[in-house]
């Protein structure tokens, strides 16, 4: 199993890869919002770090439905799937901590410098980084779902992008506003938070299951 | 497991019971049904070669074999040398038409990454430097698997079976874009995993110049699926 995650995140690397692909959309995305809004710096700093996760989860959904379908182009999915039940589960698993390796994480380290730009403050950008580093990965482990379901489609990134964004709405709720409360003074951070890490771990051994399930009947 | 001799995959003759058994499978695409009532068995040192025109669902039925497609009727079985039923998934290769190989990493590091994740439990196989020799490539292993040609890229392919030591192949159309030479090579490898006791299942034109070869000639009629009765 460490072949493959040493394996996918070598190929998220190198060039053409989807590593650099996520976190410029969201990069983009952040850096024009200071432009439209207007140099207002007391509401960009207020709406700061819900702009942030807004990038960051579109930025996740974005080469989502790649996850699998670059395996079944080569067939390479095949071999995947001819394993026992439990090998399978694993593989998904180990795919998606190899996606949010190569797309997640350099949004959490992207975040200070976009704070920068949304004029937050260091506690603001802090908790948005510890925020992200608990809810980007329940975006991968929910997104694999979508993307085992859509992986015979040729064009199922939209598909995917829609199945998704429903279970990937409390992510962002909990996530905002666990940001929110670390810098409004009565509220507490910690009761959003540890919500936003339940759903994490609950994604993350309810997604595996779910996406070999569906790559199991998706076979054709 | 199964394997309980010293040297488990090449003390071969000894036992001699291990068998891929079909019973019955019955194929279909849509509404029309490709085959039905196929039913073969094939022991250690032996091919199923399997052949039939376009569409007649050899694709069909080697993706059944590997279990990539559920069955509509009929089973198919591994059975190990002491007789239990093996999980096919973890014992047979499957090379089907496309490569199963990332463009963008080296030739070495996709035949690792594959020796890694399917060799058993027990370590049996090629190193990745000899399989590559033994496909007749060698000097290729640092270049980009995307850079080779086809018939290269198939060559590699079939190296990916030879680093992790599966007792069933299960090929379809394997020699696909190679050329005489390499089919000849092709013919070559798969005698020596017979001669160790292999098995095989290919859907193929090419003679393979084996002894003991079992042909199953699929028909391609197309039946609604309704209709009952033979097919083949």
């Amino acid at each position: 199993m460490m072949a493959l995650l040493k394996r996918d995140l070598a190929i998220a690397t190198r060039s053409g890869g989807a590593a650099m692909l996520g976190v410029l959309f969201f990069l983009a995305v952040v850096a024009v919002i200071p432009f439209g809004i207007g140099p207002d710096l007391n509401l960009l700093s207020r709406i700061g770090p819900a702009i942030l996760w807004i990038g960051a989860l579109l930025a996740s959904l974005l080469g989502l439905d790649r996850l699998f379908q670059a395996d079944r182009e080569d067939g390479s999915l095949d071999m995947l799937v001819m394993q026992d039940w439990f090998g399978l589960v694993a593989t998904v698993f180990v795919k998606c901590l190899a996606h949010w390796l190569a797309t997640g994480l350099p949004l959490v380290l992207a975040a200070p410098l976009l704070g920068l730009l949304m004029n937050m403050s260091a506690t603001s950008t802090g908790a948005v980084m510890l925020t992200l580093v608990a809810g980007t990965p329940a975006i991968s482990f929910i997104g694999a779902v979508g993307a085992a379901i859509a992986v015979a489609l040729p064009r199922g990134g939209l598909l995917v992008s829609i199945l998704i964004l429903p279970l990937a709405i409390p992510i962002l709720i909990f996530g905002v506003s666990a940001s929110y409360a670390a810098v409004t003074d009565p509220d507490p951070f910690l009761p959003p938070f540890m919500i936003l890490s339940a759903i994490a771990l609950f994604f993350a051994a309810l997604g595996p299951v779910a996406a070999a399930a569906a790559l199991k009947g998706a076979s054709d | 497991m199964f394997w309980t001799g010293s040297p488990p995959f090449l003390a071969v003759r000894s036992g001699d019971r291990m068998r891929a058994t079909a019973t019955k499978l019955k194929g279909r695409r849509g509404d029309s049904v490709l085959f039905d009532d196929i039913s073969f068995s094939v022991g250690r040192g032996e091919a199923l070669v399997v052949t039939g025109p376009n569409g007649a669902g050899k694709s069909t039925l080697l993706r059944m074999l590997a279990g990539l497609l559920a069955a509509d009727s009929g089973s198919f079985t591994l059975q190990g040398d002491d007789g239990a039923d093996l999980p096919v998934a973890e014992f047979a290769h499957y090379l089907g038409h496309r490569n199963a190989m990332k463009r963008e990493l080296r030739v070495s590091e996709n035949l690792s990454f594959w020796q890694r994740f399917q060799r058993p439990e027990d370590g049996q196989g090629l190193s990745v430097d000899a399989a590559i020799e033994a496909v007749g490539l060698s000097g290729v292993a640092h270049l980009p698997f995307g850079y080779l040609s086809a018939g290269q890229q198939r060559r590699i392919a079939l190296a990916r079976l030879l680093v992790a030591r599966r007792p069933l192949w299960l090929l379809d159309e394997p020699t696909a874009a190679l050329d005489s030479r390499s089919d000849r090579l092709f013919a070559d490898l798969v005698h020596a995993h017979l001669a160790e006791g292999g098995l095989a299942i290919a859907a193929t034109h090419q003679p393979l110049g084996l002894d003991r070869v079992i042909p199953l000639e699929l028909t391609g009629i197309h039946r609604a699926a309704t209709g009952a009765g033979e097919v083949w």
